[in-house]
This record gives structure tokens, C-alpha cells and sequence, in this order.
């Protein structure tokens, strides 16, 4: 089984760092630490991170920060960031209100 | 639900390239792009762009958006703004925010080019109001019209950090440093050149360590980093700043792409997610292209000409052309983008270290180091040399795909070749008519006229000057040398302007014939 | 307003629509009508646009082209506005956003 998928592999434990009170996700408010803390508490995919803390979920939609989350999650696991599949894409792209997501129009 | 035979998304360079190439092959074309402009990052592109004539090389990125978009309405092509693709789904469906409604657009064929978004970097204060992207700070002056801040400290010394502080210094801005956490300037050495000759000091082997300020950002730190970019004690620097802004690379948004279930791949060559896709911008799913950032990060000109591949692979696709017709088009295109993706830059070099030119010339440790070339180190190169009377001093000195300088000069005094990344020499035979065509084309602001024996005791340095107020013939100043650092006193002889100079403004200044291979820039006296 | 460029030594003179006023938190402001919020804001000089929900940190332009939303602000009483794609109106209502409030946190 692949290293990334393996959750039985030991990653050790949740080692606190200087800079875990740094701000990742800026709609959320998430911190790195935050981040780091759900690897160890068993949230190894992106997707899982998302739905734990919110990452991502805010209103750029993770815009900024996905690319910094893979990588924090990715330095945990010890893979590589490209190794993580990225959470998943779904409409809608930009942040849009319900009641316009909702309209829909006929041409 | 409407259809059209090829949908687009992204009203950028790639994205109008293959609309036009699509729509003069007969299909009905429709261009989707969320923002109120079409263009994409070319109205923000305010140098002159690099390559050849194919290339639009010597153009304006903002006059190449222009163009396009003109030719997008002379074959048919509708661009449609203020519309968001908000999901593209099987079968080549997608929905489009516009207005207060959702619409459903069907394609025959899709292509995707959406481009790429910024990446950013994370340090103390990072979240702090003053703290921009580099793509911000060229939305807010380039097209608003609004200075991003009044001192400015620049993280990122790639192509668009160092374009970008050009910039930041054109519309009046300090840049008080530039800063890369690499050792070594990652963008072309021309463009570090040009800022460092303003004296914008350069800082490899630094990073931020804090953004100050309560509300705001009043001020930076960055200090240097060792191998492993691990901050050394000691090496605190501090600047008075409003602004700093981020230019630490893009990602493509491929997002799309992985919706409607494209292959894709991690590529960090690419720059991050991309989809899996063919030379053509074919990827797994029939009829879904790409062209642009969004399958691989480089620059405009070759996102243009590979728009114009995916939109003719698109006409093929759809039976609009023969097989024959694809062919004979695609082997252009090829070699103009082959064109473009050689030398040291080409995304096939990324991450190497260059330690000659393809010449066999060693490169210039300054440049990488410190933004600028040596003096010690400039008269190797082909373009500098000396001689009596007015010539040409081309300080260019790493491979990069550009030619214009051979063809702007009417005497044939610059020779580069058929590989248009080899570095321009002289050609001695010829005589220089002191006419500063090739100052004013050189993209990279690279090229000097010199006149080593102007008058008793004095020479003649021209160079490209592209800043307001606009000094004046017998202005008084200091002479700045490639470092950015004082040479001498100079005074300006003239400032010569013309509409074939497009801005570039030729400005003469005399100097004490000792500093002719030194002073660069020439700065007014306050 | 020291922050418009007035003549650059490319663009030229930019074309800008006519000067229009506006309101940011009761004040009045002057700008151009057509171009972002954010754009007529920083000329300006603002720089808070909004203060977040759980830290209450001050934000103000980050990105510019309406992907971070960092920018968002309370528009004629609509919060998460995203003032740097939202062409200026006259007569704007203009707002400092508190988390999604135009209360101040000691208020809501």
C-alpha cells in the first residue's frame, strides 16, 4: 500500500513548533497548528482536514490557502505535497449567493 | 440550454489566441471570462514582451491585449463578461454565473483557459492590511490607475517580482529592497538589471521574518537564510515600508478540470495541478482542451501560441478542417514555440544552475547574486564592446529567447542568428549611425549607446529611460552605475522621443570618459 | 490624493469615469465612478476594509481581482462584498464589515 494511504504507518506524535499560532487559512482563521494537530488526531487527506476544520471552506473557497495546507499536511505525513490528491473542485467556482445559485435561467 | 461549437473560458492570451484561430475556421465561438475586462494579465502587462516578430516581441503587453481583442471581433468571436463558469460537468456542459442567474452553456468543444492564481507565503503578520499579492499591486496601478503604496519591499525575484517592482518605480513607488529567499535572482538577469540600476537593492538569501504593525503594515523584517532557509541569527534587516508585496510563483486553476474529470497530475515542472494533455492541449476527456498557465506556468507569448494550437485542435476536432490543414498549421506553431522554450530559462532548464552560456561564456555571478552584472565582469560578454566613436554596448548576458535588437538596427551592426536565445554580438564591420533604434528595442532595457570620445575628456552614454517627470537637456545629476550606487556627475546632453520608440525615451548624458563602461542610469539631482 | 497616478510614463493619463461621492462609515468620499471600491478607498488611503469574525484582526486589499475575499465590506447593507470587482456607484453606502456585522464587535 502507499505510504500516503497507510494509516497504520507511525507519524509520531503532535510535536508542538514556534510557528503553529500562524494563520493559513485566512477566511477561516485556521492555524498551522490547528492543521499539524488533525494530521495527528487521523485526518490525512485534504478533504478530511477540510471537513474537520474548515479549511478552505470559507468564502474564497480555498483560493490562497490550498496549496499552503497540502504542503503543511504533506511535511506530517513526510511524503511529498505532490503525493496528496487535492481536495475536491465543485461548482461553485466564486463565491455566489444561494439565491443566484439557485436561479436558474433559460436562454 | 444554448450550444455553441466551442465554448472558452478565460479571455486571456491564450483564451482569445484560440478563439480567433477557431473562429476563422468557421466555428461559433463563445468566450466566457469572469472579470468586467477581457484580457486577462495582458492590460496589466506594461513592458515591451520578448521573443521575435512572431512572438509580438518589442510590443506592449497592454497594446497585444488590444490587438487580440480586435481581432476577436473582426472574425466573429463573442466575449462575454461579468460571466463566471461557476462548473463544468460531463458531457462539455458548464453553468455561467451572470448577472443574478445561472446558465447552462452546452460546447461541442471546450476549452479551458483559466490561467493561474498566485501563490503566497506565510510569515507573521502576512494577514496584515498592506501585505499584497505582486498581481494586486499591478491591478491597482496599471489599470486603476492608484500607486499600491509609497514604500515598498518586493518578496520574489522570479520574472514577476522583478517586473513588478520595475513597475512600482515607473508609477512612482520606492521599492526600498527586493528579497528571495533563493540564492540566486530567478528571473531574467535583463529585468533584475534594470531595477538594480536604480538603485533598489537586492537581498538573495533572505526572507521575511515579520510584517509590522497594529492595524496596518508599518514596517518589515527579513533576515537571511542558510541552505536548508533556516533563518541566521544576527542578520536582522529592518525597513520603514506601507507595502509589501508577494511574488513567490503561481499555480494553475485547474479546477475545472478536475470537476468535469480530466486526468490530471501533480507536476511541479507545471507548477502544481495540471491536466494530463497532449502538446496540443488535448487532455483525457474528447474534446476538452487546454491552453495557457492552466496546463503549465510560462509566459504570455507562448500561452498565445499555444491558445492558437488548442483552438485550431479544437476546429479539427470538430470536422471544420482536414487532418492535412491541422498539420501544416500545428508545425508553425510548433516551431514558434520551440522558439521560445529554449535557453536558460526554458521550463526544460527549471532548477538548473547555468554555469556558461550556450557560447561558453561564464555567467555573471553579480547578476544571479545581486540583480546587476560586474564591472569586472561585463566586457566578456559579445554585445559589449569598445571602440572609437558612437556603438552599441549590449549588456546582455544570458540565453533568453529574444531578437528584436538584430532587427531594429538598420546598419546590421547586431548579430544574433537563426537561434534567437543566442547572445547578441557586434558586427564590427558595420558602422553605427548612433540612430538608437536598438536602445529603444531592446526589451530588456539592455542596450546603451557609447561614445567614448564625445568630446575632450567626456563620453556619451544613451540609455532607455521610461520614467516622469522626463529630465531635460542640460539638467544637471548623478550618474548611477549598475549597481544603482553613485558614479559621477553627469549632465544630460538630450532626451530624444519618438513614436517608433514607443515611450522608451532615449536620454544622453555626458560623463568624465573614465566612467563610460560604468554609469548606467542617470538620476536627477532633488 | 496623493495615491492616484496621475500621468504615468506609459499609460499616459488614464481615462477615469466622473468624480462621484460616496459614503465609507458615515464619512464622505470622493472617487471615480467605475472603478473598484477598493480602488477608490486605497486612493483614498484606507486600508481596513473589514475586522474577521473569530480573531477580529483587521484585512484590507489582498489579492485585487476578487479570488481571496479578503476585501469583502458592507455595501449598501449587504455584507461580503468584494470591493476590489465592485464598480463604484454614486452614493455608495460604504461600511467597515465585523465579522459579517457593521456593528463593532463591543456592539453586536
Amino acid at each position: 500500500m502507499h505510504s500516503v494511504n497507510d494509516r497504520s504507518r507511525d507519524i509520531g506524535e503532535f510535536v508542538p513548533q514556534p510557528d503553529d499560532d500562524m494563520l493559513i487559512c485566512r477566511c477561516e482563521e485556521i492555524t498551522k497548528g490547528e492543521i499539524r494537530k488533525a494530521v495527528h488526531d487521523g485526518m490525512w487527506t485534504l478533504t478530511e482536514i477540510r471537513r474537520y476544520l474548515r479549511t478552505g471552506m470559507g468564502l474564497c473557497q480555498g483560493q490562497t490557502c490550498s496549496k499552503l495546507v497540502k504542503g503543511i499536511v504533506a511535511r506530517e505525513l513526510g511524503v511529498s505535497p505532490a503525493e496528496l490528491e487535492p481536495a475536491t473542485s465543485r461548482a461553485p467556482m466564486r463565491p455566489t449567493e444561494m439565491r443566484i445559485l439557485a436561479n436558474e435561467v433559460e436562454d | 440550454m444554448k450550444r455553441y461549437d466551442l465554448i472558452i473560458v478565460g479571455a486571456g492570451p491564450s483564451g482569445l489566441s484560440a478563439a480567433i484561430e477557431a473562429a476563422k475556421r468557421g466555428l461559433k465561438v463563445v468566450v466566457f471570462d469572469e472579470n468586467e475586462k477581457p484580457g486577462g494579465q495582458l492590460f496589466k502587462q506594461i513592458h515591451k514582451f520578448f521573443g521575435s516578430k512572431e512572438h509580438k516581441a518589442k510590443i506592449r503587453g497592454f497594446k497585444i491585449g488590444e490587438d487580440l481583442l480586435k481581432e476577436a471581433d473582426s472574425v466573429g468571436v463573442e466575449v462575454v463578461l461579468n460571466a463566471t463558469v461557476c462548473g463544468m460537468y460531463q458531457d462539455r456542459e458548464v453553468t455561467v454565473r451572470i448577472g443574478d442567474g445561472i446558465h447552462h452553456y452546452k460546447g461541442d468543444a471546450i476549452i479551458i483557459a483559466t490561467g493561474a492564481a498566485e501563490n503566497m507565503v506565510t510569515f507573521p503578520g502576512w494577514t496584515l492590511p498592506g501585505v499584497i499579492g505582486a498581481g494586486a499591486a499591478q491591478t491597482m496601478m496599471n489599470l486603476h490607475g492608484v500607486k499600491p503604496g509609497s514604500k515598498i519591499l518586493m518578496l520574489g525575484s522570479g520574472n514577476v517580482g522583478l517586473v513588478v517592482s520595475f513597475q512600482l518605480l515607473q508609477c512612482g513607488c520606492e521599492v526600498v529592497a527586493l528579497v528571495d529567499a533563493a540564492p540566486r535572482v530567478g528571473g531574467y538577469g535583463v529585468h533584475a538589471a534594470k531595477v538594480a540600476r536604480t538603485g533598489v537593492p537586492f537581498y538573495l538569501s533572505h526572507t521575511i521574518v515579520e510584517a509590522e504593525g497594529e492595524d496596518h503594515v508599518t514596517g518589515v523584517t527579513i533576515a537571511e537564510v542558510d541552505s536548508s532557509f533556516k533563518f541566521i541569527p544576527g542578520t536582522e534587516k529592518h525597513f520603514d515600508v506601507d507595502t509589501i508585496c508577494l511574488a513567490v510563483g503561481l499555480s494553475p486553476m485547474s479546477q475545472l478540470l478536475k470537476m468535469a474529470g480530466c486526468k490530471m497530475e501533480d507536476n511541479p515542472k507545471r507548477g502544481g495541478q495540471v491536466p494530463i494533455c497532449d502538446e496540443y492541449g488535448r487532455t483525457s476527456i474528447p474534446g476538452v482542451f487546454v491552453a495557457g498557465d492552466v496546463s503549465g506556468i510560462e509566459e504570455a507569448s507562448s500561452a498565445m501560441i499555444e491558445g492558437r494550437m488548442a483552438g485550431i485542435a479544437a476546429a479539427e476536432y470538430l470536422g471544420f478542417i482536414e487532418k492535412e490543414e491541422l498539420d501544416t498549421n500545428l508545425e508553425e506553431l510548433d516551431s514558434a514555440l520551440d522558439g521560445l522554450r529554449q535557453g536558460m530559462f526554458a521550463p526544460k532548464n527549471r532548477g538548473k544552475i547555468p554555469e556558461k552560456t550556450d557560447e561558453g561564456i561564464d555567467i555573471s555571478m553579480s547578476l544571479l547574486k545581486k540583480g546587476y552584472v560586474g564591472d569586472d565582469e561585463i566586457e566578456r560578454f559579445p554585445g559589449v564592446t569598445r571602440k572609437a566613436g558612437i556603438h552599441p554596448v549590449i549588456e546582455c548576458t544570458q540565453n533568453i529567447p529574444c531578437n528584436p535588437c538584430q532587427d531594429s538596427c538598420p546598419k546590421k551592426c547586431i548579430k544574433i542568428g537563426p537561434n534567437i536565445t543566442a547572445l547578441p554580438a557586434i558586427n564590427e564591420d558595420n558602422k553605427c549611425i548612433g540612430c538608437g533604434m536598438c536602445v529603444a528595442s531592446c526589451s530588456g532595457q539592455a542596450i546603451f549607446l557609447v561614445d567614448e570620445t564625445y568630446e575632450e575628456g567626456y563620453a556619451s552614454i544613451t540609455l532607455p529611460y521610461e520614467f516622469l517627470p522626463l529630465p531635460v537637456a542640460g539638467q544637471k545629476g548623478i550618474a548611477l552605475g549598475r549597481d544603482g550606487k553613485k558614479v559621477c556627475e553627469a549632465e544630460v546632453i538630450s532626451v530624444k522621443s519618438a513614436p517608433a520608440f514607443d515611450k522608451t525615451h532615449l536620454l544622453t548624458m555626458k560623463v568624465p570618459s573614465e566612467y563610460v563602461m560604468k554609469a548606467r542610469f542617470f538620476k536627477a539631482e532633488v | 490624493m496623493a495615491m492616484r497616478i496621475e500621468e504615468h510614463p506609459i499609460l499616459g493619463v488614464q481615462e477615469k469615469g466622473r468624480l462621484v461621492k460616496f459614503t465609507f462609515d458615515g464619512k464622505e468620499y470622493e472617487g471615480h465612478e467605475g472603478e473598484p471600491i477598493a480602488a477608490a478607498l486605497k486612493a483614498s488611503g484606507v486600508m481596513i476594509h473589514r475586522y474577521t469574525k473569530k480573531e477580529h484582526r483587521p484585512r484590507g486589499i489582498f489579492c485585487a481581482i476578487g479570488r481571496c475575499t479578503d476585501c469583502v465590506m458592507i455595501v449598501n447593507g449587504k455584507p461580503n462584498v468584494r470591493t476590489c470587482v465592485t464598480p463604484l456607484e454614486e452614493g455608495m453606502e460604504v461600511k467597515t464589515q465585523y465579522g459579517v456585522s457593521d456593528k463593532p464587535f463591543d456592539q453586536q
